[in-house]
């Protein structure tokens, strides 16, 4: 990064670079600095799951966290989708346990260790995109596999005036239409907004120490405005995860039920 | 005018749509406050379509963000 230049350059942070080999070459396989952190949040989750899937009688702390999230996730699917729902808690939870923690490892102190940075995975499209792919072709899927061609009365509410229908008709589809796009988009912006700002604001801290005269109170400022809205960004990195799988509940549960 | 000052002063405005989004999520908010104060036993029950409500308000500031950003980079 820029340290103690003026220019501030955000966006350098987003950039896929690879560890092994190269772009050119000819090898189509590369590994990058998002593929190694895909296996680190990969490892975490793992370690995290199989740390407390040991099903004892008496549960320690590690079982009662697994199973907590779990039961969060149960209860939610449950309340959104009915008992049918529990069919699809394998990907609402897959998808709830990736965001989560790919979004905190993104704001893990890794950087403390000198030459290691946490590279966010989820701040890129190409994730969240795929993501909310598969959320829609499980909806298209089970919409089509259940109902038919019934799937499309999905697009007409009851009730709707004879006159309404082919206008309330364009307007769902369209509505429909947008869900993919803004279910992946959701969790991206959330994640690369964030770190946009604590980048901005870390380079003021270290542009108003440089300074020097009333740029260290700007400085302290500053650090202090980091420390909460990494606090807040905590939350958001959650509350994302969650977001992502309530409607990813929500948009299954349209295509189970047909309302 | 040249390019380069007009994309500033785009994405300057099209960050005011974030600041609008900030009254909507904090209406979310405020009204789910508001409303479970006056019947608590009802709140918890109410926590999904809660968030459903803030992610709604909130995609539409992300929006006007990404506007921004296409306006700074992408153009």
């Amino acid at each position: 990064m820029a340290a103690g230049g003026s220019k501030i350059d955000p966006m350098h942070q987003f950039v896929i670079e690879p560890i092994f080999g190269s772009f050119q070459a000819g090898n189509p396989f590369v590994f990058t600095n998002s593929a190694l952190w895909t296996l680190v949040v990969l490892a975490t989750i793992w370690v995290f799951m199989f740390g407390g899937m040991k099903r004892e009688l008496i549960p320690g702390r590690w079982q009662v966290a697994v199973e907590g999230m779990i039961g969060f996730i149960d209860d939610m699917v449950h309340v959104n989708m009915g008992p049918e729902g529990r069919a699809y808690i394998p990907w609402i939870f897959t998808a709830f346990m990736f965001l989560l923690f790919a979004n905190l490892m993104a704001y893990m102190p890794f950087a403390l260790i000198p030459g290691a940075h946490p590279f966010t995975i989820t701040a890129q499209f190409t994730f969240t995109g795929v993501m909310s792919l598969i959320t829609f072709a499980i909806v298209l899927g089970v919409g089509f596999w259940k109902h038919g061609l019934k799937f499309f009365s999905l697009f007409v509410p009851h009730g709707t005036p004879l006159v309404m229908v082919p206008l309330i008709f364009v307007v769902e589809l369209l509505s429909f239409a947008v869900r993919p796009f803004s279910l992946g988009l959701r969790p991206f912006i959330a994640m690369f907004a964030g770190h946009i700002l604590l980048d901005i604001f870390g380079n003021f801290v270290v542009q108003g120490l440089n300074a020097g005269g009333g740029g260290i109170g700007i400085s302290i400022l500053c650090f202090l405005f980091v420390t909460f809205i990494s606090a807040l960004e905590l939350l958001v990195a959650a509350i994302q995860a969650y977001v992502f799988a309530i409607l990813s509940a929500l948009y299954i549960n349209d295509a189970v039920h047909l309302h | 005018m040249d390019l380069a000052s007009a994309k500033v002063i785009g994405a300057g405005l099209a960050a005011i749509g974030v600041g609008a989004a900030s009254i909507g999520v904090g209406f979310v908010f405020g009204s789910f406050l508001q409303s479970s104060l006056r019947n608590p036993a009802a709140a918890d029950s109410q926590q999904g379509r809660l968030f459903i409500g803030f992610a709604a308000a909130e995609l539409l500031g992300l929006m006007a963000f990404a506007v921004a950003m296409i306006i700074l980079y992408a153009i």
